[in-house]
């Protein structure tokens, strides 16, 4: 949206000359020449205070800084162009270039069209305020608030981090939710289970129906034991019938001693929820059944014949984590998500003003002469939308390649690296250990001419609405 | 951009303008069932949105209220159902802490004086290239738009060096200083091109009268342009209030607001949820309370100031 500048006083006449008397000539020396040496007087002195701070901080660290680029690290070797080709081959470097030139391809795109749904779709609304308003909020709080909002969302422990809670929510409700032990094993030297090459345990001995097998394990996390597990030795007594297996999984381990191994005693607790088979002689599994909170099991219906009851690899296997956010491979994309939180709501309420002071009846038009919503939308709306688009993607284009707080807070430690952006190893490179004050400065120069093409819109605009 | 003007006039074309309606078009009287769905869909999808975008943020708020190890073993939504673990011990600790209160007064002592400085210094000079003449005026307030992109990050070492001479270096005024002078494009961009638009008959007269330019500025310009300055105080505000670049590099321990001293006790994040989610609560309170004041400013400024 251009700005709308209205009566402008042209470049060359800018402050109206004084009313002069009818009479005064224009002499040398005469009043009206002093009168106008004491305006531009003045006028110095109510622009000096800005421009002795722009040309001391902005304009001149510009020339200092391309000047310094030129220089090695300790500033006393003219280098030429090194600096700029060592950028493109230090791997560091490289990989913060490639980086910030995913942010520039994904991040602007995603969040203009984010922005133009969502504004599309709010104008259907009555609580439209609210909702543009509560989108709005992130743009009032800090980058580094928001990473520490984002650092307690990606965090890895389904338990702790919030966006990996419903990511296992929806892998274990179509996967079913599993209980697995994953340190559970048999005790050294238990003869009766051994361990198969898959993880999983089977009993050596074969055994019939009408016979219980309780199977005892140790090494259980305190972590892993669910607060509902109750005593095994009581199930462990029951009798079998003619057609089934029975007996408990239980741990095999009383705590504060005293318990025999192989032995369930008095104290020591069932394992609810696992799987147990019967495996019969050709290696099949002739049935499956549960634990109970006791640990005890029941596979039924067998017939006749010898069976081993084994307990399957799953049961062993680690539960399922949820996705590593803030791993390598996914930091990026993850540090771009948390951005796009703080800035939705920036997209949505430029495109939608620029919605609201779209004309009416075109869009009514359209509408009556039997245009889908669809249509209005691709053919009218967006089209018309166009400058507005602009902006927001230019907007974003020129943040996001000076983007740093975010990635700095966000990636951990050890991940810093696979996140770095050209803002960040600028910081890095100069002040954060790098000590290399030429490659710093060179990255500087790199990021500025990255925003130039930005600031050449900015001036063309700044113009166009001028004249 | 969105400058106050823009919204004004978007605002205006917004505004029903029933004497366009053609004759012969009727609405509808009734909404279509297909459409009403549609609205119906629309809604829940806007909500889940809402929701989504409300959930990071309450995770915050709900973890800074529990206790160090409710948060070491559970996630914060074991709250929700069990709200007796909710305390503001974390608080009281926080505000017992003399380096967060006093990171917290530094964050309040660098903020104010900048949006103060921009605002005065860039009201001046957007007076100045609006209204005054001298010569190189327009070639200069040229280099002043081109200045509103330059990126921070080219200033940081130059001047880090610039303030080591000078002894403002790790010091509040430094960071005064470097914040004030960035601030400035943006500022005398957004003042000159408003006060450009009062009419140029109400200072001619001004001057017919014998007001000097101090008064003019003082008693005509400066009332006129206070929609935008409002704007552009509350957008410089925040944008100090919410920066760690800057301050992390100019700022030393005893200067250091409170982004910087948050941002100190990332590297064991697990264990400092404690410190951390207080912390930032408190440190985007005060945008917080910013933003809900003033609204529509807060929007206006910053649209306007986006383009940073």
């Amino acid at each position: 949206m251009p700005v709308t500048t209205t009566e402008v006083p042209p470049a060359t006449a800018g402050g109206t000359p004084p009313p002069s008397p009818p009479g005064a000539s224009s002499r040398p020396g005469d009043p009206r020449r002093h009168a106008v040496r004491r305006r531009r007087l003045i006028a110095a002195l109510f622009a000096f205070p800005a421009l002795l701070l722009l040309g001391a901080l902005v304009a001149y660290p510009i020339v200092f800084s391309v000047i310094r680029s030129l220089y090695d690290a300790t500033g006393n070797t003219f280098v030429g162009a090194d600096n700029y080709t060592e950028m493109f081959q230090d791997p560091a470097t490289l990989r913060a270039i490639r980086n910030s030139a995913i942010w520039v391809v994904f991040a602007p795109a995603l969040l203009t069209g984010l922005g133009l749904v969502l504004a599309v779709l709010t104008e259907k609304i009555r609580w439209k305020t609210a909702f543009k308003l509560l989108m709005f909020m992130p743009m009032a709080i800090s980058f580094l608030a928001a990473g520490i909002i984002f650092r307690l969302a990606y965090e890895q422990d389904p338990q702790r981090g919030v966006l990996n809670a419903v990511t296992v929510g929806i892998h274990d409700s179509v996967d079913g939710e599993a209980t697995s032990y994953p340190t559970a094993k048999s005790r050294i030297g238990d003869k009766q289970l051994t361990k198969g090459k898959d993880g999983g345990y089977r009993t050596a001995d074969l055994t019939s129906p009408g016979n219980t097998a309780n199977l005892g394990l140790v090494g259980v996390a305190p972590k892993d034991m669910p607060k509902t597990a109750k005593p095994a030795a009581p199930a462990a007594k029951t009798p079998a019938a003619k057609d089934e297996l029975r007996g408990v999984v239980y741990i095999d381990f009383t705590p504060g001693g005293g318990g025999k191994p192989g032995k369930v005693d008095r104290t020591e607790r069932g394992l609810p929820k696992l799987t147990v088979e019967a495996v019969d002689a050709h290696g099949k599994v002739a049935a499956k059944a549960t634990t109970g909170p006791d640990g005890s099991y029941r596979l039924a219906g067998l017939r006749e014949g010898s069976y081993a009851v084994q307990l399957p690899a799953k049961d062993f296997a680690p539960p399922y984590e949820g996705i590593s956010w803030l791993g390598p491979a996914l930091i990026t994309p993850a540090i771009i998500g948390a951005y796009m939180w703080i800035w939705t709501g920036f997209a949505l309420v430029l495109i939608g003003a620029g919605l609201s002071a779209m004309p009416r009846d075109v869009l009514e038009a359209a509408r009556m002469d039997g245009a889908n919503e669809w249509q209005v939308f691709r053919r009218i709306t967006v089209p018309l939308l166009g400058p507005v688009l602009g902006v927001v993607f230019v907007t974003m284009v020129i943040n996001v390649m000076k983007v740093f707080d975010l990635v700095y807070i966000i990636a951990p430690g050890p991940v810093q690296q696979d996140a770095n952006v050209l803002a960040l190893q600028m910081w890095l490179v100069s002040f954060g250990g790098g000590n290399n004050q030429g490659l710093g400065s060179a990255l500087g120069v790199l990021l500025l001419l990255l925003v130039v093409p930005a600031m050449a819109f900015n001036i063309r605009r700044f113009r166009r609405s001028q004249s | 951009m969105t400058t106050i003007q823009d919204a004004a006039v978007s605002r205006r074309r917004a505004k029903p303008r029933p004497g366009k309606i053609r004759p012969g078009k009727i609405r509808p009287a009734k909404t279509p069932p297909t459409k009403r769905v549609g609205r119906t869909v629309i809604q829940a999808f806007l909500l889940i949105v809402g929701l989504v975008w409300l959930t990071p943020a309450a995770g915050l708020f709900l973890s800074s209220l529990r206790t160090e190890e409710a948060n070491a073993s559970s996630g914060w939504w074991q709250a929700l159902t069990a709200p007796g673990q909710l305390s503001f011990d974390n608080y009281t600790a926080l505000l017992k802490d003399s380096g967060i209160t006093q990171a917290f007064w530094n964050t309040v002592l660098i903020s104010v004086p900048t949006t103060i400085a921009v605002v005065v210094i860039a009201a001046l000079a957007g007076y100045a290239f609006a209204w005054l003449e001298f010569p190189g005026r327009d070639w200069i307030f040229l280099l002043v738009v081109a200045m509103l992109v330059v990126p921070v990050q080219i200033g940081l070492l130059p001047v880090a060096k610039l303030f080591g001479a000078l002894g403002l270096f790790g010091s509040i005024p430094g960071v005064v200083l470097f914040h004030t002078a960035y601030g400035l494009p943006f500022a005398i961009f957004l003042l000159r091109n408003y006060f450009a638009e009062i009419p140029k008959e109400m200072l001619e007269a001004a001057r017919m009268d014998g007001g000097g330019e101090w008064r003019i500025f003082s008693q005509l310009v400066l009332p006129l342009g206070r929609p935008a300055i409002a704007s552009l105080a509350i957008f410089q505000f925040l944008w100090v209030w919410n920066d760690m670049l800057v301050a992390l590099l100019f700022a030393d321990n005893a200067s250091q607001p409170l982004t910087v001293a948050l941002q100190s006790q990332m590297r064991q994040f697990g264990s400092n949820i404690g410190v951390l989610a207080p912390g930032a609560f408190l440190s985007l309170i005060v945008p917080l309370i910013v933003f809900f004041a003033f609204q529509r400013h807060f929007v206006q400024g910053v649209m306007a100031g986006s383009v940073k």
